[in-house]
């Protein structure tokens, strides 16, 4: 850090996180602390407000041991930066961009402020490249295209973590070998959570594109705030500045959430909806909007944070707020992992909005957006039916409802569901499509076209239908 | 303004967030816009006590610290007008996006200025006063073609009344130049440029309100035949993440039938802005044959811009389309999301320390919210002529509940309210203004509007909505007992239902044909609905199977309506019609045998 700045021992109060000084001057809001611990540890700190003589600092490396007498504060006069350089990708480092993997500092690195700054909507590129991730739950029904942030709303002990890796694993851009990089922020999670995903990238052989932030569930849960920016910073660089293409994994922003809720009731700040501070939007879309491609670069950040709902409450104001904020959602549904379906994704909650722009023709194929759309509307006529059977029981219903039961089940296991390592084109995704839709009657498709009817309903060959 | 504002400097005490604190600000006046700190940051003053201001300030305030100097600037937060507004975008506080990309890059950096409107672009002049003539608030003064489209009119500005002394002749000036020289009344001379300014917290003068009469046609079935909202009217949607708002929101600024479109992306996503502009250019309204983005001005303020500058973005976007509204044009403002804009008041609110009243907003937050949604409205403007404002605000009620504290108070203050559902949405049915539990209080006033266009358009649409309402009641019903439990009739009933939502609800803004529904093509689909009602209420009620019905040559052809036939083809329409008609006849035939 360039700039040593004076060193205060005015400390007056500590309060959870926070660090009170005393008769400073010339500190500037947001800059960077440093707090000497009584036993000569460094800690970094962050200045939250100030006035003409006194500050707030919040502290991320944790307030214990510190004591009003023997704690120090130095301000930096700058605000956090951290070093970016093509050479971290295949590194580990900390929440706060320092080496966790026990090797020096990358060399030629630049140092960025890791809020960046707001991307100016006119300066962007509107993203519609189509990314192949060879899961039909995302490529048929929840498209994800490059430069999207799209959100995994999970439950603690559903495989959103198995999910993220496959995805990693798999995704491709139709057509095009390209010069990728794929960037890892952890907050708050066990450290076998973090193995898992090591070795995940280090078995598919793409360990050395992987920059890992990792602030673990020891390490204080401040850092967990500075984590996905150090992290959405260094892939601004590569994917802006290097042109790569970047996939950002974020995992888990409930713990993120949670540590905002700490300083802020630490501050007294006048919570909103479940003790979260109100400014909680703004801060999550501080974070999400760091996605997407520009007009005048060649690169992409395209974003999956993962979240798990507490209780599995979507209305929860994490999930709630990152729906909002996030181009779309992939829901887990406990039901359908207790019935054994990987990946679990739910069929209705889930939604890509920038789906539309990226499908069709000369894109993936022509007749995708309205198989979509008719799958769509008959799962959703499913999930009717199989309520009313719950009723008047199944042997009472109609026949073609019959057949929509017949059609919800195979949707399910053979569309939806696939295997871990099951990687399928968008080709093989959309023929499965039609496959189950054929179990409905013609007149019952109305989404779809008459020349697709008669192209794809009625003149392939009938697949056996698994009973 | 005043020209020695450089003499009134404060200094920061305080910085908290977007908030800072300065003292030595006794000239400071409420609301008054002053430059903060080093970089010149701008902001504005919301309290002044014993001659310490506080500031909200429009920029990120980083690296901001106490002893820094405040200038103050003696004059509103205010918007530049004039033409070369339309086809532009701005931020919150009116900087040009695409000429701050020119200047700084791809990121905003702070403290970044540039003219809202180029003051080296020349404009053909066409005066429209001579020497002598007397010019009071809103009497033109020449006008600009802005646009093939839009005709710019220069009104005299609310605070000039006197006689003309000189203007220049026809020709190409810049924004700047003075056009002309006014002699006041009340003593003096004063210029009139292109360029004018308005506080944006003002509403700008009208002679007086008008009553509302004519729809604004929106080419949405569900909302024209529904539940229209009024040229001049307000309007919101409120709905849970996902459910359509913004889909909703973009169709409207497409195929709305007003002259100028003014699209507030307030605290949204910066994706959203970026399709928009990459779409309207591109699009052709089907009304002047020119790119839809002639006509529009977008004010993005996305979510992750400084909060404050968001707060100010829908006052900023108002007062643009009141500048436009006092010309003559009937102008929308799309606000997508107020619930952003909220929460950018509680934001601000808490950082201030002040009580909160429901879930920590603000409690000014209705009078707030009352005071944006009354600008809009139906005016005779100063120069005597119609115009009008409609808003249609987005409402973001958290977990899709609507009985938070936003959305109750939003549906105060507007007369139409499209409530969207998430089990629509779910099903992919949009728009998914749900038909239970959304109102408009425009219907009577614009009902006279339709019957001119189309005599049977009331009776047409209360059919329709009868059914729906019958259906809901059924499939209360249905649940428990199984649909073909229930006897003909009503299983009839809900296949009409059905009908009507697939065929006439649901309605693809992707699909060339469907986007957009003309009003001649809806009264022709709400005809055909009725008839095919009646008729087959008839068969069933004299024996007849509802399998036959079902069974209809056409039926198919009816249900895809939307789509297959074009708007105005009135032969493909009189070919449906007769397709289905003789079905219905050999139908009936069977009973009169």
């Amino acid at each position: 850090m360039k700039m040593p700045g004076l060193e205060y021992s005015g400390v007056k109060n500590i309060d959870g996180p926070l660090v009170f000084v005393d008769n400073i001057r010339n500190v500037a809001y947001d800059e960077l602390v440093v707090i000497t611990a009584p036993n000569g540890e460094e800690r970094m700190g962050q200045v939250l407000d100030v006035t003409a003589t006194s500050a707030v600092v919040q502290v991320f490396g944790g307030t214990d041991a510190l004591s009003p007498a023997g704690t120090r504060a130095r301000f930096l006069g700058e605000s956090l930066r951290i070093p970016v350089s093509r050479e971290m990708l295949g590194r580990v480092f900390d929440g706060l961009g320092r080496p966790k993997d026990g090797l020096p500092m990358p060399l030629n690195a630049d140092y960025l402020d890791v809020n960046g700054l707001p991307v100016n909507p006119y300066a962007r590129e509107y993203p519609r490249d189509f990314i192949q991730t060879g899961i039909s739950a995302i490529d048929l029904m929840n498209t994800l295209v490059r430069g999207q942030k799209l959100p995994i709303f999970s439950g603690n002990g559903l495989p959103h973590n198995r999910i993220a890796a496959q995805i990693a694993r798999q995704a491709r851009l139709l057509n095009e070998e390209v010069d990728f990089a794929i960037v890892f922020a952890a907050m708050g999670v066990k450290h076998d959570v973090a193995h898992f995903f090591i070795d995940s990238f280090q078995s598919s052989g793409v360990l050395n594109n992987v920059a890992m932030f990792l602030s673990l569930a020891d390490d204080p849960s401040v850092e967990r705030l500075i984590t996905p920016r150090s992290a959405l910073t260094l892939a601004e660089y590569l994917a802006f500045t290097e042109g790569m293409h970047v996939l950002v994994l974020i995992t888990d922003m409930s713990n993120y959430c949670e540590a905002l809720r700490e300083i802020s009731t630490a501050r007294g700040e006048i919570p909103s909806r479940k003790g979260y501070p109100g400014y909680l939007y703004s801060d999550l879309a501080s974070i999400y909007e760091r996605a997407g491609r520009l007009r005048d670069g060649s690169g992409s950040i395209t974003q999956m944070p993962i979240l798990t709902m507490p209780s599995d409450d979507i209305s929860h104001p994490i999930p709630d707020l990152t729906g909002y904020i996030t181009e779309g959602q992939i829901v887990l549904e406990r039901d359908m992992f207790q019935r054994g379906i990987y990946p679990p994704v739910a069929g209705l909650p889930s939604l890509s909005r920038l789906m539309k722009d990226g499908i069709g023709k000369d894109r993936t194929r022509a007749d995708h957006p309205r198989v979509a759309s008719q799958l769509f509307a008959a799962y959703s006529k499913v999930k009717d039916i199989r309520s009313l059977a719950s009723v008047i029981g199944e042997e009472e219903l109609s026949p073609v409802d019959k057949l929509y039961i017949q059609f919800g089940h195979e949707f399910e296991n053979r569309v939806i569901g696939q295997g871990e390592f099951e990687n399928r084109t968008i080709e093989q995704t959309l023929e499965l499509g039609w496959d189950v839709l054929k179990i409905l009657p013609r007149a019952e498709l109305l989404r779809v076209s008459e020349e697709e009817l008669q192209q794809y309903y009625d003149q392939a060959p009938q697949v056996e239908t698994l009973r | 303004m005043s020209s020695d504002h450089r003499e009134h400097i404060g200094e920061i005490i305080r910085v908290n967030g977007p908030i800072v604190e300065a003292r030595h600000m006794e000239h400071a006046g409420m609301l008054e816009v002053v430059e903060v700190g080093a970089m010149r940051l701008i902001g504005e003053v919301i309290k002044v006590h014993r001659g310490a201001a506080t500031i909200q300030v429009y920029e990120n305030t980083s690296g901001l610290s106490p002893g820094e100097e405040v200038i103050c600037t003696a004059r509103p937060l205010s918007v530049r007008l004039g033409p070369g507004l339309l086809g532009t975008i701005y931020d919150g506080i009116q900087r040009p996006l695409d000429r701050i990309a020119a200047i700084s890059g791809a990121m905003i950096n702070r403290g970044e200025k540039a003219d809202p409107l180029d003051p080296a672009r020349t404009w053909h002049f066409q005066p429209q006063c001579k020497p002598g003539d007397r010019v009071t608030t809103g009497t033109p003064f020449g006008e600009v073609q802005e646009t093939l489209s839009i005709n710019h009119r220069l009104l005299t500005p609310p605070d000039v009344s006197g006689t003309i002394v000189s203007i220049v002749p026809e020709g190409d000036y810049t924004g700047e130049h003075h056009l002309a020289i006014v002699k006041l009344d009340k003593g003096g001379e004063r210029p009139l440029t292109m360029f004018q300014h308005w506080p944006v917290r003002l509403p700008r003068p009208v002679r007086q309100r008008l009553s509302l009469r004519q729809p604004l046609l929106t080419g949405l079935r569900v909302i024209d035949a529904f539940f229209p909202i009024a040229k001049g009217g307000a309007a919101a949607i409120p709905g849970g993440f996902g459910t359509g708002k913004t889909m909703t929101q973009q169709a409207l600024a497409k195929w709305c039938d007003a002259h100028i479109i003014v699209y507030i992306g307030c605290g949204e996503r910066g994706n959203e802005m970026t399709e928009v502009l990459r779409e309207f250019p591109e699009l052709v309204d089907p009304r002047s044959g020119r790119s839809l983005m002639e006509r529009t001005i977008l004010i993005a303020n996305t979510s992750n811009m400084p909060v404050a500058a968001r707060e100010v973005s829908i006052y900023t976007g108002i007062t643009l389309a009141e500048y436009y509204r006092d010309m003559g044009y009937d102008v929308a403002v799309m606000a997508d999301s107020t619930s952003r804009w909220a929460e950018a008041l509680r934001e601000l609110s808490g950082r201030l320390e002040e009580m909160p009243a429901d879930e920590g907003f603000p409690a000014y937050l209705p009078a707030r919210l009352a005071g944006f949604y009354e600008r809009a409205g139906k005016v005779e403007t100063m120069e005597g002529k119609e115009g009008s404002v409609s808003v249609i605000g987005a409402v973001s009620p958290p977990g899709g509940d609507f009985s938070e504290p936003v959305t109750q108070h939003t549906s105060r203050f507007i007369r139409c309210f499209w409530a969207l559902d998430r089990d629509l949405a779910n099903a992919r049915h949009y728009p998914a203004i749900s038909w239970k539990n959304s109102y408009s209080e425009y219907l009577v006033d614009i009902t006279d509007w339709w019957k001119n266009q189309d005599l049977d358009w009331a009776t047409n649409r209360q059919v329709i909505m009868e059914i729906l309402q019958e259906e809901t009641a059924l499939q209360q019903i249905a649940k428990l007992v199984g649909p073909d439990a229930l006897p003909e009739g009503q299983r009839l009933t809900l296949l009409i239902a059905d009908i009507i939502k697939n065929a006439f609800l649901q309605q693809n803004s992707f699909d060339e044909v469907d986007m957009y529904c003309s009003p001649g093509k809806q009264s022709w689909m709400m005809a055909m609905l009725v008839k095919f009602t009646l008729r087959t209420r008839d068969i069933i009620r004299r024996g007849g199977a509802l399998a036959d019905i079902q069974k209809l040559p056409g039926l198919d052809r009816f249900l895809r309506m939307k789509s297959e036939i074009p708007n105005g083809d009135t032969q493909a329409m009189a070919a449906l019609e007769q397709l289905l008609s003789n079905g219905l006849d050999a139908l009936e035939r069977k009973f009169v045998e």
